[in-house]
């Protein structure tokens, strides 16, 4: 009972300290502001981050290798090792698509940008993409209209395409494209599918792409040269690994290495991304820490600042107050009470300044940065933690003075 | 016997060199006695004051006040002894400036925990019985010398406590607002209040039943005021 009317005595004393000195609560508070918005905005950015990029590899797909001459990761000295390895060939595809066990699909991918035109129309930045029937399961590049690239048509070199959701809106406006032949790198083809749309990756767009046979492909874009990449599809993700291994034994075999040489090629997964990835969100976690730890110490070191002064001020209240029959707990309670509502009005502002913030972020940038429920109770933690630690100190200089000297205090 | 000092003594440490503030000190007070504690400055008469308040404890000797030995007890519980036995008015009123009139009474039920309800009905009867009734709600910048020194009575009074301990009270005011202070503290004594008031002027001692004069740290007389002033 005694304490239950304390802690309201106390809730009013800090709210009229904070009314008569406005603008230097103002200026105190806003360095929980400025320190609990840091921590929120950066969090929120960061699980934006997350889910975007999630989203994106997702479109690689959790069951598919990639066979290829260099690794995604890799650093300068190991590109111009790298750089030395022989070229993979579409042949070898054929011969892994032969023996693996474990692949369901193996296609042999060739990449360029063209500009693509259809009478007056042309959009350029195309990917131009050379391949097999087997493309249509490893990229998993499903046709909404009209059919995919067969092995016969891939053998028989024929000029044909099927083209993305986003060349088919571009160039056939109103349309239908199915049968007409599009311009690519001065040669025609023939539209025989349009792809389901599939959105974009890193920035790329997914559907912006026309998918022909590779050895059209070879002929046209003079790719002789070019180191094919292979992408294999696996059954299930379960089975990813044992299919790394398979395919490392039978690369070697096809390369012909001993047992003393290293792989000259390199197998590549969408996991592989999401290591590096959180490798680099890792050190983006300590910065925003580390920022955050910063900025609440500054706002908490304003705190206890300005409860000093105000001990100072009010001795002669704290001496009074004492004479009448407070303890030392009860003065301890009072400054203690006060650094908690300042540090509460802190951090609610510092919230919904943060979920403004994330908005903003999110409705102007491709990232969705979003504020979650967890972050209130975030919120709490930094209340309780900066309004004690910081308060602790002033509340016990303010519980531990002499009332005879308080008294006297002008 | 309400108050009972037996050898206090008090010595303060300043530096290095012992200074003595009360050299044994042998007072008693009974219940509604009226007592002026005047002296010098330097004779003692505030570290006294702040042994018989419970604002201080004595170095030596033992302090009795409604039987509890106050002379060694902690913080804490001399917090809870002053909220309970003594109602203090001081020369300077030392009223909290932000808060009414009531607010200000109310002060010493909120340490000791009385409900809202019967914190308000208390505070406002003793507010009436000082003639503030309706001045309740002023803040003390808004009151004169003489009501916020009223204030402070109705504060000392709102606990019902053993003693009233008034140190200079009319200090701070004109002759004719002290004399209506001192007025209130006759009523109150007449009503069963003890009274302690500590005063260098002669003429408001007077008021008293019993003057103690002290020099240089101990008793210089202990004697009843034969006739009182008018």
């Amino acid at each position: 009972m005694r304490v239950v009317s304390y802690i309201g005595e106390s809730l009013k004393i800090a709210v009229e300290a904070l009314r008569s000195y406005k603008m230097r609560s103002v200026l105190t508070t806003l360095g929980i502001v400025i320190g609990v918005t840091t921590v929120i905005a950066i969090v929120a950015l960061i699980q934006g981050l997350n889910k975007s990029f999630t989203n994106q590899i997702s479109a690689i797909g959790t069951t598919t290798l990639f066979v290829q001459k260099f690794p995604w990761m890799m650093n300068e000295t190991q590109f111009f090792t790298y750089r030395n390895r022989p070229n993979i060939r579409v042949r070898d595809a054929e011969q892994l698509k032969e023996m693996s066990k474990l692949a369901v699909a193996v296609a042999p991918t060739l990449y360029t940008e063209q500009t693509t035109k259809y009478k007056e129309r042309s959009l350029e930045g195309v990917a131009v993409v050379g391949s097999t029937a087997d493309y249509m399961e490893t990229s998993n590049v499903v046709p909404e209209f009209g059919r995919f690239l067969s092995e016969t048509d891939v053998e028989h070199r024929r000029p044909l395409c099927v083209i993305g959701r986003e060349v088919a809106d571009k160039l056939f406006p109103d349309a239908d494209p199915l049968g007409n032949r599009i311009l690519v790198g001065g040669r025609r083809y023939k539209v025989i599918g349009v792809a389901e749309k599939k959105g974009s990756m890193f920035g790329q767009n997914l559907d912006q792409m026309i998918i022909i046979p590779v050895g059209v492909f070879q002929s046209a874009f003079g790719a002789r040269w070019r180191s094919v990449d292979i992408e294999v599809k696996v059954a299930a993700p379960e089975i990813l690994e044992d299919a790394e291994i398979e395919l490392t034994g039978l690369m070697r075999r096809i390369r012909g290495l001993t047992s003393n040489e290293e792989d000259n090629f390199a197998i590549n997964k969408q996991s592989q991304l999401m290591e590096t990835y959180k490798n680099l969100t890792g050190t983006l976690w300590a910065v925003a820490i580390g920022v955050g730890a910063i900025s609440l110490l500054v706002g908490g070191i304003g705190i206890m600042n300005i409860l000093l002064v105000s001990v100072t001020e009010r001795t002669r209240e704290i001496g009074i107050r004492k004479a009448l029959g407070a303890r030392r707990s009860d003065i301890m309670l009072q400054f203690l009470i006060e650094s908690l509502v300042i540090c509460a009005i802190g951090v609610t502002i510092g919230i919904a300044l943060a979920i403004g913030l994330a908005e903003l972020i999110a409705s102007t940038t491709p990232l969705p940065a979003s504020v979650t429920a967890w972050v209130v109770f975030l919120g709490l933690g930094f209340v309780v933690t900066i309004g004690l630690f910081f308060g602790i100190y002033p509340a016990r200089k303010a519980a531990r003075l002499n009332p005879i000297e308080a008294l006297r205090y002008e | 016997m309400l108050i009972e000092l037996n050898d206090i003594t008090k010595t303060y440490e300043i530096g290095t060199v012992l200074v003595p503030a009360l050299k044994g000190i042998n007072v008693n007070v009974n219940k509604n006695e009226y007592v002026a504690i005047m002296g010098p400055s330097g004779s003692g008469k505030s570290t006294l004051m702040n042994i018989v308040g419970c604002l201080d404890t004595p170095s030596e000797g033992v302090y009795m006040l409604n039987n509890n030995n106050v002379s060694d007890m902690s913080d804490d519980e001399l917090a809870e002894i002053r909220n309970r036995e003594i109602g203090f008015v001081f020369q300077t009123f030392n009223l909290l400036p932000r808060a009414s009139a009531l607010h200000n009474v109310e002060l010493p039920l909120i340490y000791n925990g009385t409900p809202a309800a019967k914190r308000r009905k208390q505070a406002e009867e003793a507010l009436e019985r000082v003639g503030l009734a309706d001045r309740m709600h002023h803040k003390p910048n808004e009151l004169s010398g003489g009501q916020r020194q009223r204030v402070a009575i109705a504060r000392a009074l709102v606990n019902n406590p053993s003693i009233i301990l008034a140190d200079e009270p009319t200090g701070n005011l004109d002759s004719r607002t002290g004399e209506e202070i001192m007025e209130i503290f006759e009523d109150l004594h007449d009503s069963g209040n003890t009274i302690i008031l500590v005063t260098h002027e002669e003429y408001i001692a007077e008021h008293s039943d019993r003057i103690i004069r002290l020099r240089d740290g101990i008793v210089e007389r202990d004697e009843a005021v034969m006739e009182r002033s008018a």
